[in-house]
This record gives C-alpha cells, structure tokens and sequence, in this order.
C-alpha cells in the first residue's frame, strides 16, 4: 500500500483515508473498498482509473456524500466530513448521465445550485451568465434540456456543477457518452476550465488514455484497493505491479534473477544470462526471483546482438510505428514498437532471427 | 392520364369508406351508450314534470329554475334555494378535502412502492389494488362497521383510554370523508406510482448534490416531475367524488346528502325529473369548469411539462 505522498507548499484539498466499504452484511457482504488512502491537492487534476468493478465510482460518490464509509475517514481541507450529507458539502458533481433536470431550462439548471444556497438575484444572473459564457452555451440559456444535443448537455453539467464554486468539483466519467471526436475536444476544454477556475478536478475513468492526457496525479485502481498513485509519467514509466502495467498501455513482463541492489537500482540477470539493470520503485523490498517489465518502444529490433533474442512472429504495421512480435528463444513474446521513417519500416520479415536491444534505464522491477 | 389519377381517388374513397365501416360499431356504442343519454337528459330538463315521475313534453325551465332558486309557496316571492347550495358546497368542498386527503396519504406510499426492489414492486401495486375486488357496498358497509359508535376504531380507543366516550362519526361528514379517501385512495396512489417509477433518482440526486435539502428536493425536483401523475390522481379522484352516491348514503345518511344524493331524490320520491336532469348537467358542467381550470393551472406551474 503506497502511502499517499504530499509535497510541501501545495495544501490537500481532500483526503480519504483508510476507507473501507462494505455492501450488504455478513458473510454475503461485499468489500467495495479495501483501506483506500488518496490525498488530493489543491487545484489538481487528479484521476481514479481502473476498470469498471473496482471501486473508482464508489469512493468518488463517497467524496461527494451519496455513500457512507464503512470505516475510514473522508477530510476536506483537514475536516472529517464523512457525516455530512451531500447538500452540506460544497462539493459537485458531473453526474455520468449528466443528470439535467428535465422540468427546467439550461438557465434554471445552472441557477440551481445557486438558488438553493439563497444567493441573490443579481449574483445568480451574473454568475449563470458567466457560467454559460465558460462553457460556450450563452445562446442556449433558455433551450430546455431534451433540446439540447449530448455533447451540449454535457457543458451545461459542467456549468451547473460549476456555478456554485465548489471546494472541489468531482467528475464520473462524463465523457463516456460521447462520440471520439467530441471526447478529445472536451478533454481540452476540461482542462481549460481546470485552470481558469482553479478548482481540484477528481476525475473518474476507464480509459487510460483519457487519463494520461488530462491529469495531474492518477491513482489506479483494481478490485477495491489503490495499487499505485503517481504522475501519469510515473505511472507509464515505472508502474508499480503487474495490474498497472498491464492495464496502462502495453508492457513485455521478463522473469528474472536478483544479483545486487543498490540505491534504487538493480542488477537483474535474464532468463537469455543477460545482465541488465533496472529500477526498483520506492519501498520495494524484492525478492531473488522478480519480474521485469519493458514497455515496447523501450526496445529496439536488431539483426545480431540483444539482450534477448528470438524469430519474428508477426509485424503489425499501424502508420506511425510499426509493432514486431519476436518469440523468444525461452518461451513468450516480446512486443517492440519501432517509429517508422520516411526510409519504410524496420525491415524484418516474419521468420527472421532477431535481437532485442532493451534501452538502458528501460526495465523495472515490479511488485508481485 | 385522367384514368390513373381517378382510379387512385376511387382507391382512396373506397379505403375512407371502409375505415368508417370498420369504427361504425365503435361509433355507435359511443353514441347510443354516453352522449345519446346525455341529450335525453338535456331535452327532459326543458319539460314539464310529471304527476307520478316522468315528464310531460311541454317546454318548460322549471327544473332549471329550481336548481338554484325557490319560489315561496304564499306570497310568490323568489329567494335561494338553500337547500340545494348547501349541498353543492358540501360536495364541492368534501371532493376537494378527499381529493387533497388522498395526495397526502397517497404521496409518501407511491413513493415507498417506486422505491422498492423491482421485483417487490408489482406486489405491492397488486396489495394496492385488492380493494376493487370487494363491491363498493360492501366496502362502505364495512367502513361503518369501523366507524359507528361500537365500531373497532371507537373500542381501540376507549381500551387505550385516549377517550371515555364513543366519538359520534356515524352520519357526519366526517364519515363521508373517511369514507370516500378509503375507497378512492387506490385511484389516487396508481397513476402517481406510474409516474413515479419512470422517475429517475440520479436526478434526486443532483438536487442534493447541488444543495438542496430534503424538503427543497421534493419541492423543486421531485414534484414537478411526478405532476402528471398528481394530476391524473386529482382528476381520478374529484369526479367520482362529486357525484359519489354509495358513500354519504350509507355512511352520512340524510343529514349530510351530497349532490348524488340530491339527484336521486328527484328521480325517485321527489319526482321530479326535470329538476334532476338539470343537476345532473350542472353537476356536468361543475367538473368540466373544475378540471378546465386545474388541468390550466397544473400546465402553466410546470412550464409546459404538466
């Protein structure tokens, strides 16, 4: 369990901490949540990834107030506010379904969080007017919301989420519902609206694409339990266990032997008696058999030499790279992603005897 | 040219014509059944009454006239009749008291029976419905045995000693009214589920997501989403109400009569049929105005929603 590391200078907008959540009772219970710390900072774009099932969803609408923790704590600015129900946080949320209230139109949605908090009049038609405008939606301020089409629900959800100042604005996966074009336009408004409002984004998702493109800090998520929570570089670079590897792009997974450890980096000895090194992450203690893990553009095909060689398998070309499988010699497949030029692709043909090169800081040893 | 075009207009009058052929016997149990004796009650509250019930042909707006006025039978000189207001108003006023009654009881029950499992929903729509099995008749007769002096509710309460003596219920409107919210609550609490169930709770809980407490939801979410429902019940309740017959004679008795029960009187021991058949349409056209006016009201609160 990495705990979840705060850096001085920036304060911790909201924290979980050590939640547990338990549907159901009794020996048919099921465990949600398994002792789930995140700490998330002011002004952050941070992200919960991981695939559907493992609870993202679960603690978000914890955060947000429409679940209780079973144990745990949730803290906003240093106060628990795990007791407090939803319309005493200021806290909102972009519900998945966008949740637009049917009877009202796009105006009286986004006033009316601000007509609950008995704002006045002035301040609510100021505040709307500048909420619409943030989300390009002043034209249709007096549509109602069947008039609207998906994506321009979408921004009126934000608004509406937007429009009171939350401490904190929560996300559930709202871009799941739109086309691929659309989805890529609004990653960029989000993170436009991020920085112009300076509101902490917690952002939900499956797609680890969308989550290495927008955010701050990611933890990822499987079966109830945050299994790594870092930079999306951190996390495509040096993911922590085999889960986030696999999960997060794609990744060649070596069995190794343990020879020497020092300062974070070991000597690791392949199963082809090559020695490399490799980065241990923080915290880790390994043992003499690991694994190591090699994201496919960290490797390069060569005629003779390589750490590890084999035949080429298949070659997939996909425009801008090129992927070559090689089986290798002791068993398993080794996926390398080479840049294609303007000189044609690598060169090699299915049959071929080839040697993979594995760049010099590429591999890390995982958690098992 | 000509042929081909005559051929499809003979084509599209001989499929007109067969459509009406089709609707014909629909058409003319509409008519024989609902607006033939309409205009049978219309034409008798222009005739003379007869010496022994029936009319007389003979144009005449006696019975219109005694709908709200009374001659006196010495000096011929025209004042109210107060009789009959008194009994319009009590209809109207216990119609809107049962109607009010039931969207209070039956609110918090539709709501409990749309936010069951699935699965336990369709039992307790069902559980909802077992009281049209039982004849109306019956159903108030066992009402009185609830409620008249020795009934279960004045022993339960006299053994819990809230009282020493019986309440006298029996033939006061307060029996009319216990009455007619028992037997219409059914009509109130089924189109309120039906409207309830297609409503969707992730919209619940976006109003308390943006700081509506639990009072501010049901005012500002749920509420205008469920008003169809809230109107169909009104309707569904208001009218049978109005004209309830069974109910205040059973329960009320003579003392507390209500519009029903006047125009029965005029059919059968006071014979006077024209005057009956002009209550019967002013009862008519009491609901009609009624509902004009709230189904109007209930559009213009719900931006065109309701």
């Amino acid at each position: 369990m990495p705990e979840p590391a705060v850096p001085q200078g920036k304060r911790v907008a909201i924290e979980a901490r050590g939640i547990v959540k338990e549907f159901g009772q009794g020996a048919g219970s099921l465990r949600a949540l398994d002792n789930v710390s995140v700490a998330i900072r002011e002004n952050e774009f941070f992200t919960l990834l991981g695939p559907s099932g493992c609870g993202k969803t679960t603690l978000l609408r914890m955060i947000a107030g429409f679940e209780f923790p079973t144990e745990g704590a949730i803290l906003l600015n240093g106060e628990d506010i795990a007791g407090l129900p939803p319309f005493k946080r200021p806290i909102n949320t972009v519900f998945q379904s966008y949740a637009l209230f049917p009877h009202l139109t796009v105006w009286e949605n986004v006033a009316f969080g601000l007509q609950m908090l008995g704002r006045p009049k002035a301040e609510i038609a100021s505040r709307v007017a500048a909420m619409l405008k943030l989300v390009r939606m002043e034209e249709l301020a007096q549509r109602r919301t069947d008039q609207i089409s998906g994506g321009q629900g979408q921004r009126v959800a934000l608004a509406r989420a937007l429009a009171p100042s939350p401490k904190v604005l929560l996300l559930d996966e709202p871009l799941s519902a739109l086309d691929y074009k659309l989805r890529k336009e609004m990653q960029i408004e989000l993170k436009r609206m991020q920085h112009e409002t300076g509101i902490t984004f917690v952002f939900v998702t499956h797609d680890q694409e969308e989550a290495l493109t927008m955010s701050d800090r990611i933890a990822v998520m499987s079966k109830g339990r945050v299994l790594q929570i870092g930079a999306p570089t951190d996390i495509y670079d040096k993911p922590a266990d085999r889960f986030v590897a696999d999960f997060i792009g794609e990744s060649n997974f070596l069995p190794a032997t343990l020879l020497s450890l020092s300062s974070g980096v070991a000597r690791v000895k392949l199963a082809s008696g090559a020695e490399i090194p490799a980065t241990v992450a923080e915290g880790l203690v390994p043992r003499e058999s690991v694994t190591i893990v090699v994201r496919p553009e960290h490797a390069r095909a060569v005629r003779e030499g390589g750490q590890v060689s084999g035949r080429v398998e298949n070659v997939v070309y996909f425009g801008t790279d090129t992927h070559i499988h090689v089986a290798l010699a002791g068993g398993g497949t080794f996926i390398v992603r080479q840049q294609n030029s303007r000189n044609g692709v690598a060169g090699f043909q299915v049959g071929d005897a080839a040697g993979i090169e594995i760049a010099a800081d590429a591999a890390q040893v995982l958690r098992d | 040219m000509g042929s081909a075009a005559d051929a499809a207009r003979r084509a599209e009058s001989e499929t007109t014509r067969r459509r009406w052929l089709l609707s014909a016997p629909a058409l003319v149990i509409i008519f024989v059944a609902a607006i033939g004796p309409l205009f049978v009650m219309l034409a008798y509250s222009f005739m003379t009454k007869g010496d022994y019930g029936d009319v007389k042909p003979i144009f005449s707006l006696d019975g219109w006239f005694s709908v709200l006025l009374q001659r006196d039978i010495f000096d011929d000189t025209l004042s109210l009749a107060d009789a009959n207001l008194i009994i319009m108003w009590r209809s109207l006023s216990l119609s809107a008291i049962t109607t009010a009654a039931t969207l209070i009881l039956g609110f918090p029950t539709a709501y409990f029976i749309a936010t069951r499992p699935r699965e336990t929903r369709e039992m307790w729509v069902f559980l909802v419905t077992i009281p049209f099995w039982t004849n109306l008749l019956i159903r108030t007769f066992a009402m009185q045995q609830v409620i008249r002096n020795e009934g279960i509710l004045n022993s339960l309460l006299m053994w819990l000693r809230v009282i020493n003596e019986p309440l006298p219920i029996m033939y006061t409107d307060w029996a009319v009214l216990f009455g007619m919210v028992y037997v219409y609550l059914p009509l109130m609490v089924l189109p309120l589920y039906a409207s309830m169930e297609k409503l969707d709770f992730r919209l619940v809980e976006a109003g308390y997501d943006l700081y509506a407490g639990r009072l501010a939801v049901l005012r500002r979410v749920i509420i205008p989403l469920v008003k169809p429902g809230i109107v169909a019940g009104s309707i569904l309740v208001f009218i049978p109400s109005l004209g309830a017959y069974v109910i205040p004679r059973v329960l009320g008795g003579g003392k507390t009569m209500m519009l029903g029960n006047l125009i029965e009187l005029q059919f059968g021991a006071g014979r006077n049929w024209p005057l009956g058949a002009a209550m019967s349409i002013t009862l008519m056209a009491v609901v009609m105005i009624a509902l004009l006016f709230y189904v109007r009201n209930a559009a213009r609160a719900g931006g065109g929603h309701g």
